[in-house]
Formats: structure tokens, C-alpha cells, sequence
């Protein structure tokens, strides 16, 4: 008798469902260098209190993840945590510079389970070209931001009538289509592994989905907040894009950037059809904390990164009650999804248990995160995860003062 | 009509009704700077603290005259204006400025949003005097004031705002402070100086875009000129000032295309024969003498309403 089997007939029991422990293929855990805004253990416990019972960390901390000896000790850092199973990606190239190749070879023999420059695309197209070659004698997938910088570079949000109103410089959609399409030229070149994080446009979509009819072995993730949040939150909207009106906030609040931006109402909804016709495949938080110190302060002058592990589950369970997707779809993009992705076999007694009724409000002091930087704090939120099995052990459980 | 603000931050979300009783306070201070002693007593004991962290002369001498003319007390914070070179933060002057004790904080700044940042943390009533590419109120109800003092109600009139609409403050004020009160506003620039999406059908309520500023021109109440910064050229935005000059620069001929006597007004600083020339500046339409003086009058409207007491709102 698995631990599975067990808890879903006893959850069932009191309305409450289970799943398969979640896999996350995009988290920054800040360790090491940014122990400020989050660290190994840390945040594979806000992970686990989000749902999440495996999480990629992203190599994008000081000193970056390009070497085999620091992949082993994120393995042997994420081990002692007692938390999430923290699956290390390395960089694609040396210190991210994006001039020359990490040995992307003795890195996958590390334990590194994929490559990726995250926040910093790989502008140059014949290094890329080269990376992608290289990592099929790897056997591992690059997870490219795709996103053209010289388009990008001085937004600091979705370029659209939000922005112009705001007077805020913008990040066209097509800083990240024109990226995209360049990638999946050079995946259909080299034969290499291709995944796209975050993608975040309706046409990013649409260029993945032609892509996918054509053959091409691509796969793509969405984030929750590109699922639900707008460039109008940016303005002060606090509405989901499936909601026509909700409490507003003050204006610039620098918990709403994050790069790729918050886009319009129509990209959520064609990410949504995305995820229900598979061309999305995954489900991915791209957990980026920061502290107060880097978000405290003007809106142009703040870091990008929502901290997102621990309001992924009821965002997604309130667009499936929107009637935007369904939970059997989004648990798989949470599964089996990036499992795929990664090559991997689902952890058997990774276990999560969902109360989808609890209705909560996220605070700072809630949040077990380091990183509060979340444009979601006050919100109303309805779904909570209650418990969490790794290994068929019990590794989190909402403790009964803040349980509903 | 009665005063419920405490801050004027922009006037994106302002109803008629209240530009009207700002436009009309102002006409009082008007009354009150032709005077003899340009001064009442209205603010005595009040402090008002100009926090600029962007290089300004006008606008905070206009400021700290209005203040003066209402017989407040004025102090003035400078500060350079990226948080990052000057090794202060925007948080921890906000916490400077609190303990202070200023009633009134009129702040200008580079970041756009940055007046929101700062009166979410004060208990001060915050001014903004300029923030970024986004808003500079005052500078919109100066330039309705004066467009109301010559053309009489503003209801059916076209304004023409010609320059780098993108990067202005002013015009999206302008927009903001003439639009409700009946105008429409028709823009014009470059297609690298204006929003993308205003270009593509989706222009703010009341605006629309129209490239060539001849036909912009045709049959227009006024033109507003903004002022064109040469870093845009070397940012790729321009081909060239000179092209740009010949192209939206308002001429003695292009201003004759808009109704008789239809006024030019420009926020200053100009830089005679680019956007304007400077026939054009110092002619018979022009109003941007009367813009300045006005422009006192508006601020000393906006730190009465928000730092007076209620009964000498009476």
C-alpha cells in the first residue's frame, strides 16, 4: 500500500484532492551570493509549501553554476535542506558572459540536469547554434529565455497602452516572438533539445504550436502569473484577467515587474489555450525572490522576479474555477509535463494534498519565502496546499493556527 | 464642488468638476499676484518642502514663489537622481523627509511612478512637479488655464500637441487636464516619439494621431510644442534634428494653417528653430510668457487647496 493510495482515500474523505508531488522546472534559490533574498533551504521549503516537491534551481547566483564542483555541492546543499528535491541546472556558458561554451558534458555528468543562461538570452546565434549541438552528447535540454535584448533591454514592462499611460519604457511582445523564432530555427538546424522558459505571448505561442505541427521536438513552459496577472496590474488593477473588476493598489508597485513582463489579457488567454492543446508543457513558477532592498525603491530602478512558489497552486486552481483550463491539465503540466521535459521518472511518493476551498490572504509574515515580492500579498487567494510528502515521508504540513 | 484630494499626483482620474474648481481657484491667485504686495496669508505656518531630484529651475522657482505669495515657510532638498550613484536611497529620503515635518512636498524626479512611492509613505500631502515620462500636473492645468483665458470654454476645441510624445510628462498631462474639460487633443510627431500603441488605434480618450503636422495644423484651436531633446537622435530615434526641425518645427507658415489668432503655447525650455521658431516663440500667438506667470497662480491654487485649513477654503 503506497502513501499515495492511502491519502487520497482519506482526502477524499474531508474534500480535499491530492496529486503527484510538482516538479519545477524554473526557480532561482539566490545561494550562493544572494543569501539575502533566499537560500537553498529556504526556499525549497517555501517550494514544498507551495506544492512543489522537486524544484530546478536556476545557476544564475555568484559565483554562477558553470562548473562540476559547484554542481555537487548545490546537490549535497539541497540534501541537507530536508525539503524539496533540488535538481541543479548549470549555465550554458562560462560565468553566463555568453562568449564562450561551460563544459557541458562533465556538467551533465555532475548531476547537472540542464542547461540554461536564465536572464541573460544567448544573443549570440552561432553560440547558441553550438550549444544546442553540444548538449545533445550531454543528453540534456537547454532552457532558453528567449527574448532579443537590443527590443527589450531598457523596458521594464510590457510595452502596450498600459505603458505608454504610465509613461514607463516598454518590452514589445516582439522582443520575445523574434527571439523565439530564432530558436526554434536553430533547433530545427541542430536536432538539440530546445525547451522555451517562461513564454509569455500570444505569438510566442502560436510560434510554438506551428512548431510542434511541424515536428519539431520543442517544449515550452508558462508561469502562473502569466496565467492570470496583467500589465495592468502594474497601473494598480489587482483583477485576474478573468475577473472584470477586484481591489485596486497603488500604482508602480514593484512587486508587478518581472521580466518577461506581465502581458495583456489576450496573452493570458492564449497561454491558457496553449496549455489545454499542449503546445505549453509545463507549468513552471520561475521563483525569483528578491530582498526588500532591491524592490523597495523606484519602479525603473527595481529587479525583476515575482516570488512565486507559494500562490502558484490557488492562482491556477482560480483560473480553472474562471473556466479558463482544467485541474487535470494543469497538474499534469506540474507532473508528468516537466518530468518529460526533463527526461525524468515521476518520485513515486512525492505526494501533495490541496485543500481547493480554503480561502486565504498571502502576508509577508505567511510567506515562508525570504523573498515577500509578491503582487499577490492581500489578495484574496482561494485553494491551499495543506500537506506535502517527498519520498513518501511528510515533509510539510500547514500547521493547524493557519489552517482554515 | 468641494476639495477631497490629498495629493495631486496626476490627473488621469480627475472629473471636470475638479479641474473646474482648480482653474477657478486659479483665476483668485491670479487676482491676488496683480495686487501691489503679491501676497496673502493663507499658508502662514504651513512648510512647504521642494524635493527635486532632477535638474529644474522654472518649475521650482515657480513652486517656491506660489508658496511664497501664500506665506508659507519654504525649504528646498536637491538630490541627484539616480538612488544608485548617490548611495541614498529614494526610501530613505521619503523617511528624511517625514521626520521633517513638511506639510506640503512637491517633488520632482527622473522615475516615473516615484511621487506614488513617496506619498504612500508620508503623511504629507505630495505635489508632483514632474515625474519621468509620466506626468507633470501642474504643468497641464497652466497650460488648460491658459488655453480657458484665450479661447473662452474649452468644449469642441482642437488642441494640436506636436514632439517626443513618448517621453513627455507634459503631454500626457496636458491630454489629462484638456480632454474632460471638452476638448479633443490630436498629436503629432514622429512615429519613433509616439507610443506604439497610440499609433495603432488605440489613442487615449479624446486624442488622436495624426503624423503630419500640416494637416494637424488645419483648422486648430491651438498647438502646444513640446520640447525636443537632442539625446533621441543619438538614440536612433531621429534621423537628424534638422530633419526633424523641418519637418514638426512650427513655422510662421505651418501656425497660419491653424484658425486666426490660434495661440502657440511651449513649456519652456525652448530651443529655438527646432521645435519652434523663434518668430513663432516671441510672435503675436504666442503665449508662453502668460504660460509662466500663470503657472504660479495653478500652484498656489493646488498648496491653498491642499494645505489650507477648510475654513479659510470657505
Amino acid at each position: 500500500m503506497t502513501v499515495a493510495s492511502d491519502l487520497k482515500r482519506d482526502a477524499a474523505k474531508r474534500g480535499l484532492i491530492t496529486a503527484p508531488g510538482f516538479i519545477d522546472l524554473h526557480a532561482h534559490l539566490r545561494e550562493p551570493g544572494f543569501e539575502e533574498s533566499e537560500t537553498i533551504a529556504t526556499g525549497a521549503r517555501a517550494a514544498l509549501a507551495g506544492g512543489f516537491t522537486t524544484i530546478c534551481a536556476m545557476p544564475n547566483t555568484e559565483p554562477a553554476i558553470d562548473s562540476p564542483g559547484l554542481v555537487a555541492e548545490l546537490i549535497a546543499r539541497g540534501e541537507s535542506a530536508q525539503a524539496a528535491r533540488v535538481l541543479p541546472i548549470a549555465t550554458i556558458t562560462r560565468g553566463r558572459k555568453g562568449t564562450e561554451l561551460a563544459d557541458l558534458v562533465e556538467l551533465a555528468a555532475a548531476g547537472a540536469v540542464a542547461f540554461s543562461d536564465d536572464g541573460s538570452p544567448v544573443a549570440d546565434a552561432q553560440l547558441f547554434r553550438n550549444a544546442l549541438e553540444y548538449a545533445r552528447a550531454a543528453g540534456r535540454p537547454i532552457l532558453e529565455h528567449s527574448q532579443d535584448l537590443t527590443l527589450s533591454a531598457a523596458g521594464v514592462m510590457h510595452e502596450g497602452v498600459v505603458s505608454a499611460r504610465l509613461g514607463l519604457p516598454g518590452m514589445p511582445a516582439a522582443a520575445e516572438e523574434s527571439a523565439i523564432a530564432r530558436d526554434l530555427a536553430l533547433a530545427k538546424l541542430t536536432g538539440g533539445r530546445l525547451h522555451l522558459s517562461h513564454v509569455s505571448t500570444a505569438g510566442g505561442v502560436e510560434l510554438v504550436r506551428r512548431a510542434k505541427g511541424d515536428g519539431l521536438a520543442v517544449t515550452a513552459e508558462v508561469t502562473p502569473h502569466h496565467l492570470a496577472l496583467t500589465d495592468e496590474w502594474v497601473a494598480g488593477s489587482r483583477a485576474f484577467a478573468w475577473e472584470d473588476d477586484a481591489p485596486r493598489a497603488v500604482p508602480y508597485d514593484t512587486a508587478t515587474k518581472v521580466n518577461p513582463p506581465l502581458r495583456t489579457a489576450a496573452d493570458v488567454r492564449a497561454c491558457w489555450a496553449g496549455l489545454m492543446d499542449g503546445t505549453i508543457d509545463a507549468i513552471a513558477t520561475d521563483h525569483a525572490p528578491h530582498a526588500s532592498t532591491r524592490k523597495d525603491v523606484e519602479y525603473q530602478e527595481a529587479a525583476f522576479g515575482i516570488s512565486a512558489f507559494e500562490t502558484a497552486v490557488p492562482v491556477l486552481l482560480m483560473g480553472v474555477s474562471a473556466g479558463w483550463g482544467t485541474w487535470e491539465r494543469v497538474v499534469a503540466a506540474l507532473t508528468t509535463g516537466p518530468a518529460r521535459v526533463l527526461g525524468i521518472d515521476m518520485p513515486e511518493g512525492d505526494v501533495v494534498v490541496i485543500d481547493p476551498r480554503a480561502a486565504w490572504t498571502a502576508t509577508a509574515a505567511s510567506l515562508r519565502s525570504l523573498g515577500k515580492n509578491t503582487p499577490l500579498l492581500g489578495r484574496p487567494l482561494v485553494g491551499r496546499v495543506i500537506a506535502a510528502y517527498v519520498d513518501g515521508r511528510l515533509r510539510h504540513e500547514l500547521s493547524v493556527a493557519l489552517a482554515p | 464642488m468641494t476639495w477631497h484630494r490629498r495629493h495631486v499626483l496626476s490627473t488621469d482620474d480627475w472629473s471636470r468638476a475638479e479641474i473646474d474648481l482648480v482653474l477657478d481657484t486659479t483665476s483668485a491667485m491670479v487676482e491676488v499676484l496683480g495686487r501691489p504686495i503679491r501676497r496673502t496669508p493663507v499658508l502662514r505656518g504651513r512648510t512647504v518642502i521642494l524635493f527635486f531630484a532632477e535638474a529644474s529651475t522654472r518649475t521650482r522657482v515657480s513652486f517656491e514663489l506660489a508658496a511664497k505669495a501664500l506665506s508659507a515657510d519654504v525649504t528646498n532638498i536637491t538630490a541627484s537622481g539616480s538612488s544608485v550613484e548617490k548611495g541614498e536611497t529614494l526610501l530613505d529620503t521619503v523617511r528624511t523627509l517625514t521626520a521633517l515635518g513638511g506639510d506640503v512636498i512637491v517633488m520632482r524626479h527622473p522615475a516615473s511612478g516615484a511621487p506614488y512611492f513617496v506619498a504612500d509613505r508620508t503623511d504629507a500631502a505630495v505635489i508632483n512637479a514632474g515625474d519621468g515620462w509620466h506626468a507633470h500636473p501642474t504643468q497641464g492645468l497652466l497650460d488648460a488655464y491658459t488655453l480657458r483665458a484665450a479661447l473662452g470654454d474649452l468644449s469642441g476645441r482642437r488642441i494640436v500637441i506636436v514632439g517626443d510624445i513618448t517621453h513627455s510628462r507634459v503631454a500626457r498631462s496636458d491630454i489629462d487636464a484638456l480632454v474632460p474639460l471638452g476638448a479633443t487633443v490630436t498629436l503629432s510627431g514622429p512615429p519613433t516619439l509616439v507610443p506604439s500603441a497610440w499609433r495603432c488605434g488605440m489613442t487615449p480618450r479624446g486624442t488622436t494621431y495624426e503624423p503630419d503636422l500640416d494637416r494637424a495644423l488645419d483648422g486648430a484651436d491651438a498647438v502646444i510644442a513640446l520640447r525636443l531633446q537632442t539625446e533621441r537622435q543619438h538614440a536612433g530615434l531621429l534621423p537628424s534634428i534638422r530633419e526633424y526641425a523641418h519637418t514638426w518645427g512650427l513655422t510662421e507658415e505651418r501656425v497660419a494653417r491653424m484658425r486666426p489668432d490660434a495661440p502657440v503655447l511651449h513649456p519652456g525650455p525652448m530651443n529655438e528653430g527646432v521645435e519652434i521658431a523663434a518668430s513663432v516663440a516671441h510672435g503675436a500667438r504666442s503665449l508662453i510668457e502668460r504660460q509662466v506667470t500663470n503657472g504660479v497662480a495653478v500652484r498656489m491654487a493646488l498648496l491653498y487647496l491642499l494645505a489650507g485649513t477648510p475654513e479659510q477654503r470657505e
